[in-house]
């Protein structure tokens, strides 16, 4: 071992051993996040989490946590500085933090860390992550229902497969419900610029839509939509209070019993690294309440989904389906498997528009 | 009244002194804005400037004050002998970019190959990656007179957009999972700009800011460039009379700048960032900027500035972590430091008054 491995190490063993607080059964949880915790997004979804978390335990935990820490780096220091500090687990929510969750983790072999969306896993380092495409089936479903110029927009960031998925099953479920819908993809390449959202949400609706979804965490598309008079949906949060008339739904990632499960494991010694994927059923994927613009009819129809969905009778992705080349991809009653969901990387037949290389 | 007279001769106690003094503003100002939001101020104060170098955990806090500094006075260093010479590049940032674009390429096409040969040519592209994005600005002001803020402002989301592309497309890891981002450069041997001595933070970067800083250094204070550089910026009309000529300086310092900018970005990406990504750039290219005022473009000055900025961002994230503080408040508290400095110069140009024969 190298000298400064020995100290790090060192210092995280002695922590480990004997830090009073880990003693009196205080848990110490850290919480790397990459955008503001007031982004009304991913980050504030997280940090709502935290607070679950806080909520839960009272005295016997402690957590902190670290906003808008760029991926790199800052991200290494940032996690290092907590494990110095005595973080018994940390939780790191972007995927960019993945390399550096596995070197930080590396040198301090005691403390836990949970890496969100990423697909490294060590002894010490567990992933996890929701089901989001389950919910976009649900809203795909919705905007299928309610478009009435047939256009539906969709803001996406990075075309990684978590939001090629997502724009997938929106894209299946709204054809399903009705045949002439098309989309409109804008690819901002930012998680969080309100600028750009709201640029590329004012660049779809002139192009007609009158539905949006984005995949990017500012409530930014949701103010311009309720500006402009047209739907949308909300990203992560409820966004209702930005779009009071415009928000139609909103997928709300729920953390909260997740992180509780793991800082509860903690405690009592029972954590071990793990590969998470919850959705719908376990109720990761949440939803926000339905605005009265959403008639019963179509009520009835997402809540269908969203039970069958969560008993397993039936996958968001299942066959026939093709992919945009118009290869097979599923066949008839095929499911896809979560191998393929996890890195896909093609549009299903229908969407127009390439994913950008 | 208090009135404002102008100095004949800018003062050099003034110029000398309004850096410490906007730090010690900054301080009191900080403090206020920490108290207002219900942190305590001095201790906030102290988790910021002191914990970093002598806390308990130091020993880890300033190697990292190393890794935040070097590329800082390098990128500082370069731009400070344009702005010396009022050759204003705002572009750093993107021949940062397009240094790490470049000399990562390098490093990716041979992989996976071993070779002494390997790093030394990364570094070679990396430094022409940023000379050559560089050149745009210079040969638009050279040949059109624009206005070489702009363009080497605006080519900063260029190279953005293209380091999101080659992070997507050409330069993606296969072994990614569809994934955006490089190959990890560090985890590459031949390419990998690891710690010299491990665990210090002082990687080749390191080694080419102390060199760039004896440089400039030896330039300014030595060599006829360094003259007529400073001459130009003082008095553009006597240089040219000097027999300076204005084009060629535009070159040099663009260049130099690209140069060290595009270094910047090289030993970043093959060491504490790792890998290209579409955003593993992180502001470096523009806090330079700050740098290298605060350091009064001074080659020593600018080593100074490059740690206390550095400080500020390492013991800023230690203050979140501690005391909760946001992170826009760390933000603000930098902004505050160029607002000092930018205010308190008004001292060294001129001087305060007990107006007593004026009539209102």
């Amino acid at each position: 071992m190298t000298p400064i491995k020995t100290i790090l190490a060192g210092a995280a063993l002695a922590l480990g051993l004997t830090s009073a607080a880990f003693a009196e059964g205080k848990v110490k949880a850290g919480y790397i996040f990459v955008g503001p915790v007031g982004d009304f997004g991913w980050t504030y979804q997280h940090d709502q989490g935290r607070k679950a978390v806080e909520a839960e335990f009272g005295d016997k935990v402690e957590t902190t946590f670290v906003e808008s820490v760029p991926e790199g780096a800052d991200a290494e220091r940032v996690m290092t500085q907590m494990a110095l500090g005595g973080a018994d687990i940390i939780f790191a929510t972007s995927f960019g933090y993945m390399d550096s969750v596995l070197k930080v983790a590396k040198k301090f072999p005691k403390v836990k860390f949970e890496h969100a969306t990423g697909y490294k896993r060590a002894d010490n380092v567990s992933t996890y992550s929701a089901r989001f495409y389950q919910g976009r089936a649900v809203i795909g479903t919705i905007a299928g229902r309610m478009t009435k110029t047939n256009k539906i927009g969709y803001i996406a960031s990075f075309p990684i497969p978590e939001v090629i998925r997502g724009i997938n099953s929106a894209y299946i479920h709204a054809k399903k419900v009705n045949p002439d819908v098309e989309f409109k993809i804008v690819w901002v390449y930012t998680w969080f610029d309100p600028a750009k959202e709201a640029d590329a949400a004012t660049a779809l609706i002139e192009q007609g839509v009158d539905v949006i979804m984005q995949h990017t965490d500012s409530p930014a598309a949701m103010t311009i939509a309720e500006e402009k008079g047209i739907m949308a949906f909300g990203q992560a949060s409820d966004m209702s209070k930005f779009g009071p008339n415009a928000q139609l739904t909103s997928i709300i990632d729920n953390w909260g019993p997740y992180y509780i499960a793991r800082v509860g494991a903690v405690m009592d010694g029972s954590w071990s690294s793990t590969d998470t994927w919850d959705g719908i059923k376990e109720g990761m994927v949440k939803f926000a309440p339905y605005s009265d613009k959403v008639p019963a009819d179509v009520r009835a129809e997402a809540e269908a989904l969203k039970k069958a969905i969560a008993d397993g009778s039936y996958h968001p992705f299942t066959g026939p389906l093709n992919k945009q080349d118009g290869s097979p991809w599923l066949k008839e009653g095929e499911v896809a498997d979560d191998g393929t969901l996890a890195g896909m990387n093609f549009y299903v037949e229908g969407i127009e528009g390439d994913i950008p290389q | 009244m208090l009135t404002l007279e102008k100095r004949a001769i800018p003062s050099r106690f003034w110029a000398r002194s309004t850096p410490v003094l906007a730090v010690f503003m900054t301080m009191i100002a900080g403090g206020v804005l920490f108290a207002l939001l219900g942190k305590p101020p001095f201790e906030a104060i102290r988790t910021i400037f002191w914990d970093p170098l002598f806390s308990e955990f130091a020993f880890y806090y300033r190697s990292q004050l190393l890794v935040k500094a070097g590329p800082l006075i390098l990128i500082a260093i370069g731009l400070s002998l344009g702005f010396r010479a009022g050759i204003w590049n705002i572009g750093a940032e993107g021949q940062y970019i397009m240094g790490a674009i470049f000399g990562g390429a390098v490093g990716l096409a041979f992989y996976p190959a071993e070779g002494w040969y390997i790093f030394p040519l990364m570094v070679l592209a990396g430094a022409m990656g940023g000379i050559l994005w560089a050149m745009i600005p210079a040969m638009l002001k050279t040949r059109f007179g624009t206005n070489e803020i702009l363009v080497s402002l605006m080519l900063v989301y260029v190279a953005q957009n293209l380091l999101s592309s080659v992070s997507f497309g050409v330069l993606k890891n296969p072994q990614g999972f569809g994934f955006p981002g490089s190959r990890n450069l560090s985890d590459y041997p031949a390419a990998a700009n690891l710690d010299l001595i491990e665990g210090t933070g002082f990687h080749w970067g390191g080694v080419a800011a102390i060199l760039a800083v004896l440089a400039a250094w030896g330039l300014l204070s030595r060599h006829i460039l360094g003259y007529q550089i400073q001459l130009s910026g003082q008095s553009p009309r006597a240089a040219r009379f000097g027999g300076v000529e204005p084009n060629r300086l535009v070159w040099i310092c663009m260049g130099i700048s690209g140069g060290l900018a595009g270094l910047a970005g090289l030993f970043e990406v093959a060491g504490p960032a790792a890998q290209l990504t579409p955003d593993f750039n992180v502001g470096y290219g523009f806090t330079a900027i700050v740098v290298a005022f605060l350091g009064r473009l001074h080659p020593i000055g600018i080593v100074l500035a490059g740690f206390l900025l550095g400080l500020t961002e390492v013991g800023g994230g230690i203050a979140q972590q501690n005391l909760g503080l946001p992170a826009a408040s760390i933000q603000a508290f930098q902004g505050m430091l160029l607002f000092f400095l930018l205010a308190m110069d008004v001292f060294s140009n001129y001087r305060l008054r007990w107006a007593t024969t004026e009539v209102v």
